[in-house]
């Protein structure tokens, strides 16, 4: 018998940790326009290769190239990059206003800009995205967007359109393709899955745009969205966006080490794409090719966004006692808003006094949005929705028993 | 009227929705072609097409979540789990999702589903085919929980539940499917063709989802039952001699208070009935309910005759069923009291 050695178990680690730089020679990265573009009838199985591989658009010295490189009218790529400014801005006001307790909690999307702003420009009214709470981007990026609806919502004030029932951040807004938040993780993936089926059933040609994050692709209802997706050929799309973290955990403890998460999809039979999740035109294409291929009835696609959580995870975090400090400024596909910011100085299409100058604008107007949502109050108000709000909505009409419940609070309260 | 067992009232009814409502689709495991492994879809995907009624994946927490997705689409989807007891692992989906989709969006998004499943024992099932797990679903607020015990409420309540907004758990007591059971099992089954209520009215009928019926007058005690249960307490007050009052709960939550504590306060006494485990069963809060209601007017400590709390044996399947003669023991023991 040969000697076995004892086994031994593994426990993924990033090669990362406070004080030791990351290698981010992990990820496998693929040049500027090296990636073919299949058509959008593609079978499943010939986007294998590209499941493994990166697709980009814009180059180190920010040209749009490859046969990616999408065709976007000067005025919808300004509309991006101002889009983006403006969700910095208002996660970094959002910030501060935690800080000071005007709302209980907040999380950014510092990094993640790009992958939300494209999908919203690129994706059409009457489709239905099932966000994940970091995807503020797909509110913001909206023409109609309402800042002052969602910071009420932050600060579960009067006018919070979920009447202070959720937690900040988690917003709800169909008129704005836009499915309410749940703090469990991944449902969301497979209820956007049922809603495409519902589209197909009905005969429609509307689209259903999920959304999960790396860490939370272990969930169990991600491999039922896939599976499912594929079954019944929903007009889906399964964005997977792999910012490397959850909370503090490193991707490679999710599943990502030696695989990438595309690779899910191609295993499930879905087309499959990975994408620069910082190269705002590689967002807007993947997402248009996904859209039109789950448009036109030939099924879903999954998208794995790379990019990098370059934020804490929420203000109850601290990034600083589990992964280095300079991670950011080494993470190889840099910053969604410098690149964009490269891409159209190098059109011509935009300079950095317009740049300043629009930085100013998105601040002012989040103040404003700020200001106004103030007027009805803050969570340090202590201004809080009604009794009533309390037990309305947990069914169609209030039954009995919580007839009973209001009545019980109301009478303690003074307000009977 | 057609004489129907409870498989074809069931039919019938999501037959009715699904010629009246567009919106309504029914589908689940073997549920399409097949037409289930109860035979309650049967004949419905031929009739209304694959487009409307359809097989699914075995994965419970997929059929559940794409019926969220369906709702919030503005469909209304009839799904089935195939036995109660694989109901968990869609559990996330029902309790965080389906029963929280209208408070937390504000009324935004609503979850207007049905979930059949076939539940109860006393039919060898063993571990994972004879579990009650209402209790579990009582518990979460922003559900309905409806129970049928006959043909005639299977239909009216299936009917109600589907067309009711508020997300719907609708237990079958697959006991009863094909014939009443009063928990005699050495007796020849009777079918439901011989039964009052097997008689069932064609086309389009419902009935409130939370009322209770009174299936049996009586003075002397008030036996609380649903399910199955309700025919095992008919049995044990005709053969007992005791003039009980028997109500059939139907919508186990939200339930018909107004309907338990008038007869309490009438009878004076209280027997509650239920398959389930006994620790914090449904049978608990119903006894709370009744003591916090009825308390001057009870002259006994409330009763239950409830499952063992073991998980569903095979082999001793009738020392665990509430049988007619644990629930005349109970009656004897609060008339005694």
């Amino acid at each position: 018998m040969p000697q076995r050695k004892p086994l031994h178990l593994h426990v993924p680690e990033p090669t990362g940790r406070p004080g030791r730089d990351t290698d981010f020679s992990y990820l496998p990265l693929s040049a500027a326009g090296a990636k073919r573009r299949p058509p959008v009838d593609v079978a499943a199985a010939q986007t294998n290769d590209l499941a493994f591989a990166l697709i980009r658009v814009l180059d180190d010295a920010g040209q749009a190239v490859g046969p990616w490189a999408p065709q976007i009218a000067p005025d919808t790529l300004r509309r991006g990059l101002r889009t983006m400014m403006l969700t910095r801005a208002f996660d970094a006001r959002m910030l501060i206003a935690q800080r000071q307790k005007k709302m209980s909690f907040y999380m950014q999307c510092l990094g993640e800009e790009a992958i939300a702003c494209a999908h919203a420009l690129a994706i059409g009214d009457g489709d239905m995205c099932f966000p994940t709470y970091r995807q503020q981007g797909l509110l913001l990026a909206r023409e109609d967007n309402n800042m002052v609806d969602m910071i009420c919502q932050l600060y579960s004030n009067a006018r919070d359109p979920m009447k202070g029932r959720q937690l900040p951040v988690m917003y709800s807004s169909k008129k704005q393709g836009f499915f309410s938040i749940s703090g469990n993780l991944a449902t969301q993936v497979i209820q956007a899955v049922g809603w495409a089926m519902a589209s197909a059933i009905k005969g429609d040609d509307k689209v259903a745009s999920a959304w999960i994050g790396d860490g939370a692709t272990a969930e169990s209802d991600f491999h039922t969205g896939l599976t499912f997706a594929h079954v019944y050929r929903a007009p889906v799309i399964l964005n997977v966006v792999n910012n490397q973290w959850a909370i503090s955990t490193f991707q490679a403890i999710a599943g990502g080490e030696g695989t990438t998460f595309a690779a899910r999809g191609a295993g499930c039979g879905i087309a499959s794409l990975r994408v620069d999740g910082n190269d705002f035109l590689a967002c807007f294409a993947a997402t248009k090719w996904a859209l039109e291929r789950a448009r036109s009835g030939f099924g879903p696609t999954l998208i794995e966004w790379v990019t990098y959580r370059a934020g804490a995870h929420s203000t109850s975090d601290d990034p600083s006692k589990y992964r280095p400090a300079t991670d950011i400024q080494r993470f190889p596909l840099g910053d969604p808003i410098a690149r964009l910011k490269q891409h159209l100085i190098a059109l011509g299409i935009w300079s950095d006094a317009e740049h300043e100058a629009t930085q100013k604008a998105v601040e002012a107007e989040v103040v404003a949005a700020q200001k106004e949502a103030e007027k009805f109050g803050t969570l340090i108000d202590a201004h809080t929705p009604s009794i009533e709000s309390m037990f309305e909505d947990v069914y169609q009409q209030m039954p009995a028993h919580l007839q009973r419940q209001m009545a019980q609070v109301k009478q303690l309260e003074g307000q009977v | 009227m057609s004489q129907m067992t409870m498989i074809q009232a069931l039919r019938d009814a999501m037959d009715v929705m699904l010629a009246r409502d567009p919106n309504v689709v029914v589908y689940g495991q073997d549920v399409g072609y097949f037409g289930g492994v109860f035979r309650c879809t049967e004949g419905l995907q031929k009739k209304y097409g694959n487009q409307r009624v359809f097989d699914a994946p075995i994965s419970e927490g997929g059929i559940v979540g794409t019926a969220v997705g369906m709702g919030a689409y503005g469909l209304r989807p009839v799904v089935e789990i195939q036995f109660a007891d694989y109901v968990y692992p869609a559990f996330d989906q029902i309790v965080s999702e389906a029963a929280r989709l209208r408070y937390r969006s504000a009324g935004d998004f609503t979850a207007p589903l049905t979930m059949r499943m076939p539940c109860g024992g006393g039919i060898y099932g063993g571990q994972t085919h004879s579990q009650s797990p209402e209790a579990i679903f009582t518990q979460v607020c922003g559900l309905r929980t409806v129970m049928p015990s006959n043909p005639y409420d299977a239909k009216g309540l299936l009917i109600a539940s589907i067309e009711c907004d508020d997300p719907v758990i609708f237990l079958e007591p697959k006991r009863l499917y094909n014939g009443p059971f009063d928990g005699h099992h050495d007796k020849p089954v009777v079918p439901w063709s011989s039964h009052p209520l097997g008689e069932v009215p064609e086309g389009h009928y419902s009935m409130p989802l939370d009322k209770a019926a009174i299936v049996r007058a009586g003075a002397t005690v008030t036996i609380i039952a649903y399910g199955t249960m309700v025919h095992v307490a008919q049995a044990a007050a005709t053969e007992s001699g005791v003039d009980a009052e028997i109500i059939d709960l139907r919508s186990l939550w939200p339930l018909d208070l107004d309907t338990l504590v008038a007869s309490v306060k009438k009878t004076g006494r209280c027997v509650i009935v239920h398959e389930a485990t006994r620790a914090c069963g449904l049978g608990a809060e119903l006894a709370s309910l009744v003591q916090e209601h009825c308390f001057y007017q009870l002259e006994a400590p409330i009763e239950r005759v409830t499952g063992w709390d073991t998980p569903y044996p095979h082999a001793q399947e009738w020392l665990y069923f509430p049988t007619p003669k644990r629930v005349i023991d109970a009656l004897q023991r609060v008339l005694e009291a």
